[in-house]
């Protein structure tokens, strides 16, 4: 099945629990198709970070099931995983930039991690460089950029592989509005220009409106919810969607 | 900012998702920080090598030392002749001699000249021993063609006793035979002190490795996020483990190999037939030389189960 008939991801009936605690997400089931444009959003604390781990491949389910890209991440071995990583493009919430590495360098870890030529790595990363507007810093450490400059580093380094999924968190929580609208064109482009799938999480309510396409994603208390219609099953045609890649379905048992 | 640049040539593409071997070169230079050679662990495994070379060759010299000694007394026998008469004793002597080389299985016989056995005990008995009021037995340097065991020695007894009764016959191994065993055991003792140098040395890799990843590990986590295999991650912290280990067995085999050279030089000066049979062949030099090599891949080794065991723990 492909992936615009079976969606990028697909969970069914996840739950996650660290240790022995109580389950911090319960009983998620959505679809997220490809080129589509989601918001996730919740209150601090309502599991957002903790899905989007699970989106990104840093933490397992502890029950159910999840399909990446046609693939079972539950029974996939540990070796195959840094394949599907190469399709995802994340924005950390804290940036994670290596800080010895140069924005240049840190730019260039996904392309130079997947082998690719340098001559070209030197040539991408220049491009993407100048697409975040950072050409003149290209040679500063983390410690010595600013925290939107560091933003854009961060937002370079996820794109420059042309992610099938980018997956953002709180990318605009250390910028200021200017900056915040700026990386959401941004995000906007990419979804647009390239098809990439974009999951932005965020507990900015006034973003949401920002970007007319979106899907949102409401989560409580480690649950979904349904806001806009996004998860319901069969997915409807029109509506809050909007776009016809943003159809999104699902059958989050927390739907409210 | 709002215009996509366009895309590099080995993204979105199943190039890019391929996983490499190993990230090369720059690549890989660029990875992780730039390490200099400033910590201690290069130095302890160099003073680890240098012990292991040290102890090693100490272990091949006495093996060499008890096989040499062994291979010249094992087939010699001693006869003596026990007689205060001087012209008696000589003729005594002279028949033993006249025995012994019509056994069969003798290859030589000889009658050890009174001047000989006088330098041979002066030291002891000082000027006494070429006075003749110290009787000194005649004695006869006998070797077989084979391996002087008791039945032998019985058969040369047995062969004397009707010529010359009451020599006595000794084969010249038994004398060493205490020499032997602590040669042996303290054989035993170096390759135990080198087992126990090597396990040193890997826990002091290991310790390495893990401090090592450990200060980088939120690296190491923005990599594998990003989609390093374990193998690359691995890769390029066993290049840095490699960097030290080969310095250290460098310098550490320089230094053992420089110890042993001066202790052969001191114990040449000695000018002693025992000693002089421990001396390294080019067998045992060359086994020396492989202890550095063998130290970086144990150092290799460790350092590979270390990171993969940290590495396991991560998603």
């Amino acid at each position: 099945m492909s992936d615009r008939l079976e969606g990028h991801v697909k969970f069914d009936n996840v739950g996650l629990r660290y240790g022995t605690d109580p389950e911090v997400l319960s009983n998620l089931s959505f679809t997220l198709f490809p080129g589509s444009f989601y918001f996730l959003t919740g209150a601090s604390g309502a599991g957002k970070t903790s899905l989007l781990k699970m989106l990104y491949l840093a933490q397992r389910p502890s029950r159910g099931a999840i399909r990446m890209f046609g693939q079972d991440l539950v029974t996939m071995p540990q070796s195959r995983l840094p394949e599907l990583r190469r399709r995802l493009g994340v924005v950390f919430q804290n940036f994670r930039l290596v800080p010895y590495l140069t924005a240049f360098d840190n730019v260039a870890l996904p392309l130079r991690l997947a082998g690719t030529e340098e001559k070209k790595v030197v040539k991408a990363v220049g491009d993407m460089l100048d697409w975040v507007g950072l050409s003149h810093r290209a040679h500063a450490v983390p410690p010595t950029l600013s925290g939107g400059e560091q933003q854009r580093v961060a937002i370079a380094r996820a794109v420059i592989a042309r992610p099938k999924m980018l997956i953002a968190d709180e990318p605009t929580g250390n910028v200021d509005p200017d900056m915040a609208q700026k990386l959401l064109r941004l995000f906007e482009a990419l979804n647009h220009r390239v098809g990439t799938t974009v999951v932005v999480a965020t507990h900015d309510v006034h973003l949401l409106k920002k970007v007319p396409d979106s899907l949102i994603m409401r989560l409580h208390k480690g649950q979904l919810s349904d806001p806009t219609g996004a998860l319901r099953y069969p997915p409807r045609d029109s509506g809050v969607s909007g776009s016809g890649a943003g159809s999104v379905s699902g059958s989050g048992a927390g739907s409210a | 900012m709002s215009t996509l640049p366009p895309l590099p040539a080995a993204s979105d593409s199943k190039e890019a998702e391929r996983l490499p071997e190993r990230p090369r070169g720059r690549a890989a230079a660029r990875l992780l920080p730039p390490t200099r050679l400033t910590g201690p662990i290069p130095w302890v495994i160099a003073i680890l090598i240098a012990l292991v070379v040290i102890a090693a060759a100490g272990g091949l010299a006495l093996r060499n030392l008890a096989t040499s000694a062994n291979a010249g007394l094992s087939r010699a026998v001693s006869v003596q002749v026990i007689e205060p008469n001087p012209d008696l004793r000589a003729a005594r002597g002279a028949a033993a001699v006249k025995v012994l080389t019509a056994i069969e299985g003798v290859q030589a016989v000889r009658l050890v000249p009174e001047a000989e056995l006088t330098a041979m005990l002066e030291p002891w008995l000082g000027e006494g021993a070429a006075s003749g009021d110290v009787p000194i037995p005649a004695l006869i340097d006998v070797e077989l063609t084979g391996r002087a065991g008791p039945a032998e020695i019985a058969r040369i007894e047995t062969a004397l006793a009707a010529e010359v009764p009451g020599a006595r016959v000794d084969a010249q191994g038994d004398w060493l035979r205490p020499v032997q065993d602590a040669l042996t055991a303290l054989q035993y003792l170096a390759f135990g002190l080198i087992a126990l140098v090597a396990l040193a040395t890997a826990a002091a890799v290991w310790l390495s490795a893990r401090n090592a990843f450990a200060a980088a590990r939120e690296t190491v986590e923005i990599m594998h996020l990003l989609g390093a295999s374990q193998r690359q991650i691995a890769s390029v912290f066993l290049r840095d483990v490699v960097r030290e280990a080969a310095f250290g067995a460098v310098v550490g085999g320089l230094a053992g190999v420089g110890a042993v050279w001066l202790l052969g030089r001191q114990f040449a000066a000695l000018d002693s037939g025992m000693v002089s049979g421990g001396g390294l062949m080019l067998t045992d030099w060359l086994a020396i030389a492989a202890i550095p090599l063998a130290g970086v891949l144990l150092a290799l080794a460790t350092a590979r189960i270390t990171i993969a065991l940290a590495l396991r723990d991560m998603p």
